[in-house]
């Protein structure tokens, strides 16, 4: 009997399978999100200057919401764009 | 006791002096409402994200301090608001997480200067690397010489 290790494969069968999302703010222990780090909530937002969902993010809700409201006061002081284009 | 953090925008048009000044005046204004200042950051003078009454840029302080109560802060607040030298201002609360980033940061555990620290790290390990191997081999050398020289005298 063949296993599959001995089978040779055309195409890569790992090619579609997803990478299990993860928070990373409890990977990693993050507990304070800094609106003051541009560079650091420049993850969490797409080029246009949008915060990304959850489900793209993969963050827990806990640590999205705190995201979210990161993102609001760093463009409140001008640091995070509103509205941009191009912005990564 | 309570921690708060105010950040605000002092318009880049002011001379040194005056901007020194205006970040003077809220400082003593607190100190006056009976609160202990933390601690006093200027970052300087930062590019806008977008225009705020047509300036471009902006000069950034923060101040952290601890207060008993929030009685005072709508007319802190309210005072930042009238200040035509400001064009922005945030105040935020922070949670015990928020007051331990904060300290850590002010130590240099967190952001650049602790990259910066990982450098000299490695860089002191270069240094003490290239030291390390660099007498092993100078070793070898002499002792097939004495040997060398006995075969001669052989």
């Amino acid at each position: 009997m063949a296993s599959r290790d001995d089978i040779k494969f055309l195409s890569n069968p790992n090619i579609g399978s997803q990478r299990k999302k993860y928070c990373r703010f409890k990977k990693y222990g993050i507990r304070h999100i800094d609106y003051r780090d541009p560079d650091f909530l420049l993850q969490f937002i797409n080029e246009q200057g949008k915060i990304l969902p959850r489900r793209i993010t993969g963050n827990s809700l806990k640590y999205q919401k705190k995201v979210a409201v990161a993102v609001k006061r760093a463009r409140h002081l001008a640091i995070l764009p509103y509205v941009a284009d191009l912005l990564k | 006791m309570i921690q708060y953090e105010v950040t605000f925008i002092v318009d880049p048009v002011l001379s040194g002096d005056e901007i020194k000044q205006t970040a003077k005046t809220y400082e003593d204004l607190l100190k006056d409402s009976g609160c202990a200042i933390v601690n006093i950051d200027e970052e300087g003078l930062k590019q806008l994200a977008y225009p705020i009454k047509k300036r471009t840029s902006g000069i950034y302080y923060i101040i952290e301090f601890t207060t008993p109560n929030g009685i005072f802060l709508p007319k802190f607040e309210l005072a930042l608001k009238r200040d035509e030298r400001i064009l922005r201002f945030l105040t935020v609360r922070l949670d015990k997480y928020g007051v331990k980033y904060n300290a850590d940061k002010r130590a240099g555990l967190i952001g650049k200067k602790r990259e910066k620290a990982k450098e000299e790290v490695k860089e002191e390990v270069r240094k003490a690397k290239p030291a390390a191997p660099a007498p092993k081999k100078e070793t070898p050398p002499p002792a097939p010489a004495p040997e060398a020289a006995k075969s001669e005298e052989e």
